[in-house]
C-alpha cells in the first residue's frame, strides 16, 4: 500500500532530474502534489461509503494508510510552496491572511495534523472511540477545503476541481443516506456498553 | 499496517493477525503452506503497488517533454547582431522552453496544449482586416503586410500575470509603423485587436472557457510607443503556431495576456475596447495590465516572478523594467485603480 502510494514521489523525483517537469518544474511539482493530496484524501473518504454499499471490510483496513499518504502529500505540497517563497515566513503569513485561496489550503493542512497525530491505535484508546471518531470527522472539512482551494486556485477552466467537488459531495450523500436509519440503534448499543 | 477498526469490523472475524503483523486468512480447507503463503503475499503486494501507484500516476501526472527532446531543438540563443536600444542583455529563454510553455487557451488551458495541438493552426494563407477609424480600411494578406516593413529583432522581457517570465527574441516591426500607414482619423483613440475564431484550427474554442474570439486593446498613444511591436518571428524563425502565428502583438511593459496572438483584425476605435480577460474576471485583470509589483493579484503577490529556467524568484520591476520609457504614458493616473 504505502509503497504504491509513494511511487508518484519516485516518478516526480525522476521527472525533475530528467527535465520532464517542463519549463516551470516548481509549479508542476506543486500542482502534482496538490492533486495527489486530493485524490488520496478522496480515496480515504471513499472507504466507508464503499463498505456501507458493498459490505466489504477491506476498504476500512486501507483507510488509514490512504489518509496518512494524503497527509504526506499535503505536507510535501506545502514544503514546495515554502521553497517557492524562499522559506520566507512573513511572505507565507501574508499569503495565508490575505488570500482566501491560500487560507483554505493552509487551514485544510492544519486540520489534517491532529488527524495524522492520532492515527495510532494507542491514540484511539486514549481518546476513546467516540471522541476519536468525532475528531476524525475533521477529514470531511479538510477535504472540502482542499477542493475549494483547488477551485479558487484555477484561473479559468473549473472542470477538474468541480469533478472532485462532485465526487466528495456524492461520498457525503452516501454516508448520509446509509447512516441515518442505523444511527439510533448504534448509539443505543454504544451507550449500553459504556 | 495496524488500524483502529470500527466496532462493526471487529464483529466480523474474517482474518486474524499473528504477532509479526502478517495476516492469515482462515478459510475452511486453506492450507497454511508457507511457500504458497509467501507467493500469495508477494503477488498481493505487487498488485497493490502497481494498482495504487499506477492509478495515482494516471490521475495526477502531467508530464512535459523529456530533456532529450528539449535539447534537440535549440537553434540559437540570440540574434547575431549588436544590441539595439530597447534590447535586454539578459539570458534569452531557450527556444524549446519558449515554445512548449505557453498560455494559448484557443488550444487548451494546459500549458502543454498549444505545442501539442499547434499543427491544427494554418498560418498561410492568412488575411488581416484593418478597419474602424482609419482612412485606408482594407483586408490584406499577411505576406504583403509583412513586406511593408523591414523586419527587426527585439529582445524583450515578458512577464506573465501568473508570476513567471521569459526573455524573448522577437522578429517583427513596430506597431507604430503599421498604424501610421493606416492613417488614423482624428476620432481614433484606441486600437482593438481580434484573434482568429475557428474551432477547427483552435480546438480549445469548443469550450466557452473565455468569450471567443479573443480581443485585446491598447490606447492609441500606447500603441504608437516605439516599444509596441508586432511579431512575426521568434529566435530568428517564423513564429510557431503555439506562439501566435502568423502575427501577434508584443507590449513588453504589460502582462503577457495583452500580447494577443494570431491576429485577424485590427480596428481603430473611439471607445475603449472590451478586452477578453477584463470581461472574464474584471476584479483580477484590468484593461491596462501594466506590470506592477505594488498591485497584487487577488490570489497571489506580483512582487516577485520566476524566470523560466531558474528555480528561485527575482523581484518584479515596475513596468517590467521599462519604466524609463513608458511611465510617462500614465502620468496623473492612479495605477491601483487602472490596473
Amino acid at each position: 500500500m504505502t509503497v504504491g502510494g509513494l511511487l508518484p514521489v519516485a516518478v516526480l523525483v525522476y521527472d525533475a532530474l530528467s527535465g520532464a517537469l517542463g519549463a516551470n518544474p516548481i509549479q508542476r511539482a506543486t500542482l502534482q502534489t496538490g492533486l495527489l493530496t486530493l485524490v488520496l484524501l478522496v480515496l480515504s473518504l471513499a472507504c466507508t461509503p464503499l463498505r456501507l454499499l458493498t459490505g466489504w471490510t477491506w476498504p476500512a483496513r486501507i483507510r488509514k494508510t490512504l489518509g496518512l499518504l494524503g497527509f504526506g502529500y499535503a505536507a510535501l505540497h506545502f514544503l514546495i510552496y515554502l521553497f517557492d517563497h524562499s522559506f520566507d515566513l512573513t511572505l507565507m503569513t501574508e499569503d495565508v491572511l490575505k488570500r482566501p485561496f491560500i487560507t483554505a489550503g493552509f487551514t485544510a493542512l492544519l486540520l489534517l495534523v491532529p488527524l495524522a497525530l492520532t492515527s495510532t491505535p494507542r491514540a484511539v484508546k486514549r481518546l476513546g472511540f467516540a471522541r476519536w471518531t468525532r475528531l476524525h470527522q475533521l477529514a470531511y472539512v479538510a477535504v472540502s477545503l482542499g477542493a475549494l482551494h483547488y477551485y479558487w486556485g484555477v484561473k479559468k477552466d473549473h472542470t477538474p476541481p468541480l469533478i472532485y467537488a462532485a465526487v466528495i459531495a456524492a461520498l457525503f450523500l452516501i454516508r448520509f443516506l446509509k447512516r441515518r436509519p442505523a444511527r439510533s440503534a448504534r448509539t443505543g448499543s454504544r451507550a449500553a456498553k459504556s | 499496517m495496524t488500524d483502529p477498526r470500527t466496532p462493526e469490523d471487529q464483529t466480523q472475524p474474517t482474518d486474524l493477525q499473528t504477532p509479526d503483523g502478517q495476516r492469515r486468512i482462515l478459510t475452511p480447507g486453506s492450507d497454511l503452506n508457507p511457500r504458497r503463503e509467501f507467493m500469495r503475499s508477494a503477488a498481493l503486494f505487487t498488485g497493490t503497488v502497481a494498482a495504487l501507484g499506477g492509478g495515482l500516476e494516471v490521475l495526477t501526472r502531467r508530464p512535459g517533454l523529456s530533456s532529450a527532446e528539449a535539447q534537440a531543438t535549440d537553434p540559437f540563443s540570440r540574434p547575431d547582431r549588436p544590441l539595439g536600444p530597447y534590447d535586454t542583455d539578459e539570458k534569452v529563454t531557450s527556444y524549446q522552453q519558449a515554445t512548449t510553455y505557453n498560455n494559448f487557451y484557443e488550444f487548451g488551458t494546459d500549458k502543454s496544449d498549444p505545442a501539442r495541438l499547434a499543427r491544427s493552426l494554418k498560418p498561410r494563407p492568412w488575411t488581416v482586416r484593418i478597419d474602424g477609424e482609419v482612412r485606408k480600411p482594407q483586408t490584406i494578406d499577411i505576406d504583403t503586410l509583412q513586406s511593408w516593413f523591414p523586419l527587426e529583432d527585439r529582445i524583450y522581457r515578458m512577464r506573465c500575470v501568473e508570476g513567471w517570465s521569459m526573455v524573448m527574441p522577437w522578429l517583427g516591426f513596430p506597431l507604430a509603423a503599421l498604424i501610421r500607414r493606416l492613417e488614423p482619423t482624428s476620432k481614433a483613440k484606441y486600437v482593438q485587436f481580434t484573434a482568429l475564431l475557428d474551432t477547427k484550427q483552435f480546438p480549445g474554442q469548443k469550450q466557452q472557457v473565455l468569450k471567443w474570439p479573443y480581443v485585446e486593446g491598447l490606447r492609441l498613444d500606447e500603441a504608437l510607443h516605439p516599444l509596441s511591436f508586432m511579431a512575426v518571428g521568434l529566435h530568428g524563425r517564423t513564429l510557431p503556431g503555439q506562439n501566435g502565428a502568423p502575427l501577434r502583438l508584443v507590449v513588453p511593459w504589460k502582462y503577457g495576456f495583452k500580447n494577443i496572438k494570431s491576429i485577424v483584425r485590427i480596428t481603430l476605435t473611439e471607445k475603449q475596447p472590451q478586452t477578453t480577460w477584463a470581461l472574464a474576471a474584471p476584479q483580477e485583470y484590468g484593461f491596462y495590465a501594466n506590470v506592477n509589483p505594488a498591485v497584487p493579484h487577488p490570489r497571489w503577490s506580483q512582487a516577485t516572478e520566476r524566470r523560466i529556467g531558474e528555480l528561485g524568484r527575482r523581484k518584479t520591476l515596475p513596468f517590467n523594467g521599462y519604466a524609463d520609457e513608458v511611465a510617462g504614458l500614465y502620468r496623473g493616473m492612479d495605477l491601483r485603480k487602472n490596473f
